[in-house]
């Protein structure tokens, strides 16, 4: 068993990376389906409503207390929602490309879940990460060259969909995406400045950055590119007040609007997915990825370390998730100029000007 | 008129960042999620019903349990939706009622038609007619929405009126013939 356990984590042989594979692919869809509910609990909050509480099972429902509070707290609700996809009519309209059609989402959403794989969740008692890919030096390099494909199903989507509704939600959609990919980059290189400092040689790899702020966080030594990437991961996951490709007040549901069951499903995952991540690395690189508190990086030793840092690492996902929703309820959607503006005007000669002076402290002064 | 004119303020730095807004914006929301929701857990918890409510048309008795409809049929004609269908009848002569006019033998009220506009209870000369609390209509069948008289009098109850028009108007009548013998 012991052994067993330890293959899982641990060993390269095919069968159990695949296993490894499918389990955290697991987590991340059930942290997506839990991220809905968050979504709609803190939407009804801030809306002075109380969200889902009606959802239970049998089986649930008779249990006594935990059954009303799993109801009252909505916890049947994420399984519900996603069985609704499952037993829908699947509509294809006669008008659109059928292959390309079928394709977007699929292309939208593999981007998502082979970026977690990269993803570092808590450091091992060993020392490594606890990722499916550890130790990939390049880590972030290919993080953002993989998330950033994610935009080619939402451009498939509007194409395929044959549907001007649907095509200008997908050109908005890449050009957005296109514009702040450039200021997201350069938001974070000061950052590997810092973790590849002579002394702190941490290269590009996630852990890297996460062990350079053992001492401070990056979001309080680099607060300037610490707001370029949020406003940047916010674009990227096309999240309000950036939420360019769907617009449903001007159109319609924008690149999603000939998707329905399963297939607008899967955009749906794509983009908590996108969520998650775009929070990790903004957890990663500048909240001090699994660290406890500033200065404190770790509490007791091995196994319990572990833990602790794990626990820490999802806390902020949580709180960080809960920030987008909550985001999404102050600030009213950007107009289409308004978004090209703030990117290429704003954002961009902030983030280089960022990325210059952290230059120059750094060679004369650091 | 005098006019005042306002000098618009150019924006300081802090807030062409628009920075300071998104806070006071997140402050905004973040103190609704404090506050108490207002949803009404509705099968469970009922809204209170406020007076004059227009809710489902009844048809009322009075404290004698008499039957305050007289069949004139001024509903069934004002009705907008034409909900309303009465069929007229008389009253025996046995009853002790029978110093009124008429009585409708059936009186129904479509509510897949009703449109709650409480023309029928303003129009109604012997107060017979009223919207009451009843706010929810349900029904399986086209059948079940249409209001027999039997249905409208359990619905609707008793007035508790005191001025009794019509035994006034029989005392009166008994009171004129007894003087002229």
């Amino acid at each position: 068993m012991e052994t067993f356990l330890h293959d899982l984590l641990a060993s390269s042989a095919l069968p159990f990376v695949a296993a490894r594979g499918v389990i955290l692919i697991g987590i991340v869809m059930t942290i997506a389906g839990y991220s809905v509910l968050l979504e709609r609990k803190a939407s009804a909050w801030i809306q002075g409503r109380v969200g889902p509480n009606r959802t239970t099972t049998p089986f649930v429902s008779w249990i006594p207390f935990v059954g009303t509070f799993l109801r009252l707290g909505g916890f049947i609700q994420p399984a519900a929602d996603g069985g609704k996809f499952l037993f829908k009519e699947e509509p294809m309209p006669s008008h659109v490309r059928p292959g390309y059609y079928v394709l977007a989402p699929i292309v939208a959403l593999a981007p998502a879940l082979a970026t977690i794989a990269m993803l570092p969740f808590a450091l091992l008692p060993d020392g490594t990460p606890l990722a499916l890919c550890k130790g990939a030096d390049v880590g972030v390099l290919l993080m953002f060259a993989v998330s950033s494909l994610g935009v080619y199903g939402i451009a498939l989507a509007g194409w395929a969909s044959n549907n001007k509704y649907s095509f200008l939600g997908a050109v908005r959609g890449s050009a957005q995406l296109i514009s702040y990919e450039l200021a997201m980059g350069l938001a974070v290189l000061p950052v590997f400045l810092l973790a590849s400092a002579p002394g702190n040689d941490h290269g590009l790899n996630l852990a890297g950055i996460v062990a350079s702020q053992d001492g401070l966080w990056n979001i309080l030594r680099q607060p300037l590119a610490g707001l370029v990437f949020l406003v940047c991961i916010f674009a990227e996951t096309n999240r309000h007040p950036f939420d360019m490709p769907e617009s449903e007040t001007d159109l319609v549901g924008g690149f999603h609007t000939e998707y329905g069951a399963f297939k607008f499903g899967l955009f749906f995952v794509a983009e908590y997915g996108h969520m998650i991540i775009g929070s990790s690395l903004f957890i990663l690189m500048f909240l001090g990825g699994w660290h406890i508190a500033p200065g404190i990086p770790s509490v007791g030793t091995g196994v319990v370390a572990t833990l602790a840092g794990l626990g820490a690492f999802l806390a902020k996902l949580g709180l960080f998730l809960f920030f987008f929703v909550w985001v999404r309820w102050t600030i009213p959607r950007f107009r289409y100029d308004q978004v090209m503006r703030l990117g290429w005007n704003v954002l961009l000669p902030l983030a280089v000007a960022n990325l210059v002076l952290t230059f120059l402290y750094h060679a004369f002064a650091g | 008129m005098a006019v005042k004119v306002i000098q618009r303020r150019p924006l300081s730095f802090w807030e062409r960042t628009y920075l300071p807004q998104v806070l006071g914006g997140l402050r905004v929301t973040w103190r609704n999620i404090l506050r108490p929701p207002v949803t009404l857990q509705y099968p469970e918890q009922r809204p209170a019903i406020p007076n004059g409510y227009r809710g489902v048309p009844t048809l009322v008795r009075d404290p004698n349990g008499r039957e305050k409809c007289v069949s004139c049929q001024l509903c069934e004609f004002v009705c907008p939706p034409k909900a309303i269908r009465i069929t007229p009848g008389e009253i025996a002569e046995s009853s002790e009622n029978a110093h009124v006019e008429k009585a409708p033998k059936e009186f129904e009220i479509n509510m897949l038609r009703c449109i709650y506009c409480g023309l029928c209870q303003e129009v109604c000369p012997e107060e017979a007619i009223w919207l009451q609390n009843q706010y929810s209509m349900t029904g399986k069948t086209r059948a079940e929405m249409v209001n027999n008289k039997a249905r409208l009098y359990e619905l609707g109850g008793t007035l508790p009126d005191s001025h009794l028009k019509w035994d006034h108007k029989k005392a009166e009548a008994e009171r004129q013939s007894g003087g002229h013998h």
